[in-house]
């Protein structure tokens, strides 16, 4: 027992490396934060063009998200960080991995999306236009509000499980929560740090399932 | 004030309507009867273009809403529409649901669609109910918001497309007496309705129809009383109790 208290709970280690992980908890919460807004606006963006179903526009939504859904995030983060430069376009790693997951939780949030408006009963479209609403506004007040709160459980998992990949960041030097933590690691041969980084992440995230579990029942409605 | 001519309407090689022809007059009730297939929805359907018909003209108040130019959604408001299964907005209140063409579309000021919203639900008798939402209300509840939201427009013409069939039996009544209450205020109405009582005391006529065509027509003592076609006395046998 006090052998496992001395690899993960070394206070002395835990409180040198503190104001570190503290930093990269920032860090952390900034590309979150960053990537959860772009990811889903364009997400939706994407699910509502795709909605006017314009054939070859439409082919170009489903390569572009289904490539991206079968991707590993690792994999384009990499790619971009190290092959870009090649071609004269070099960007920090914080872009990088703001990037690549924003495309990424587009991709989910717009198949999510896309499910959700087919969801809708076409009673509701027939309604909205005999009233006289065009396409686009029967898509903006009738049925895009009902999409959306019917896709917000799916959508609060898979927001959550790509924000967790900021943790990628590490691997290109973003200094988030791991890297701070890996780097105090080596610095002190010590794993606490890891481990006051997985506390971090839990305490960053719980709030967050929380918080979807509250919008899902705030904005439920009952089903006749 | 409607008039259908030549309609035809298919779905893939599938003929539903082969070439209907039908005129209503300004404040005429009129009930499409017919077995389930025989097209009177599609034929609700294709007069504010929610099918498009293959072939055919439909005129509205005197202009042709067929033709390739016309503006479709300033002339879907003048033809009010009633679903069977009411298709209220579930995440709007009644009143909103009455209100959002009326901001939307007619582009009137929040103030002003709400009274014209309230005056609607007035129509309906539903007025307590303004702020309720859809799934507060019972299906009776929800048809009457329905006509409000369609009658809140002002149309020349109203649609009913199997109002009360999604309806428990003793709902019904509220349902049809708003419609009497229309009827009555002057609304030229085309109804598709399996509720005979109500067509033998306020329809002006009535319309048989069978596998895509009017197989007859006429005033209800006439049809109920002696029907020309075997097809429509026997449809009628099945159907009026």
């Amino acid at each position: 027992m006090s052998s496992f208290a001395e690899a993960f709970l070394n206070w002395e280690v835990i409180l040198q490396y503190l104001p570190a992980i503290g930093r990269g908890v920032i860090v952390t919460i900034q590309i979150a934060i960053l990537v959860v807004i772009s990811g889903i606006a364009l997400g939706l963006l994407l699910a509502v063009v795709r909605s006017y179903r314009i054939t070859l526009v439409n082919w170009m939504i489903v390569a572009l998200v289904d490539t991206l859904r079968s991707l590993p995030p690792l994999v384009l983060i990499l790619l971009i960080y190290f092959g870009l430069p090649n071609i004269g376009i070099n960007m920090g790693g914080f872009v990088v991995v703001w990037l690549v997951l924003t495309l990424v939780l587009a991709a989910f949030a717009e198949e999510i999306f896309w499910a959700g408006l087919l969801s809708v009963d076409k009673g509701q479209w027939q309604a909205a236009r005999s009233t006289g609403l065009g396409y686009t506004q029967a898509l903006l007040y009738v049925v895009m509000p009902q999409a959306v709160r019917m896709t917000i459980p799916p959508l609060t998992n898979r927001t959550i499980a790509i924000t967790k990949n900021t943790a990628l960041g590490t691997v290109i030097g973003v200094a988030e929560i791991m890297n701070e933590a890996t780097t105090a690691v080596s610095f002190s041969g010590n794993a606490s740090p890891l481990f006051v980084g997985a506390v971090a992440y839990v305490l960053l995230f719980l709030p967050v399932v929380y918080l979807g579990r509250w919008i899902e029942t705030r904005f439920a409605w009952k089903k006749n | 004030m409607l008039q259908v001519v030549d309609l035809h309407m298919a779905f893939g090689t599938l003929e539903v309507l082969k070439g209907i022809n039908l005129a209503i007059a300004e404040r005429e009730l009129v009930f499409v009867i017919g077995p389930s297939g025989s097209g009177k929805s599609t034929l609700l359907r294709c007069c504010n273009r929610l099918e498009e018909p293959v072939k055919g003209q439909v005129f509205v108040d005197g202009t042709e809403i067929t033709a390739p130019k016309v503006n479709l959604n300033k002339f879907r408001q003048r033809i009010g529409m009633v679903f069977q299964s009411f298709n209220l907005y579930p995440h709007l209140s009644a009143l909103a649901n009455v209100s959002l063409a009326l901001r939307k579309v007619s582009k009137r000021s929040r103030a002003e669609a709400g009274e014209l919203a309230m005056a609607a639900l007035q129509r309906v008798g539903l007025v307590d109910k303004a702020q309720s939402y859809p799934n507060e209300l019972s299906g009776g509840q929800q048809q009457r918001v329905a006509i409000a939201r369609a009658l809140a427009l002002e149309p020349k013409v109203m649609l009913f497309d199997e109002p009360t069939s999604a309806l428990d039996p003793e709902l019904v009544g509220d349902v049809l007496n708003v419609m009497k209450d229309m009827k009555d205020a002057g609304m030229t109405m085309l109804v598709v309705s399996h509720e005979m009582r109500f067509a033998r005391n306020a329809a002006d006529r009535i319309v048989f129809m069978d596998q895509g065509v009017i197989v007859e027509e006429g005033a209800p003592k006439d049809m109920f009383g002696n029907a020309q076609h075997k097809r429509t006395r026997e449809f009628l046998q099945q159907v009026d109790h």
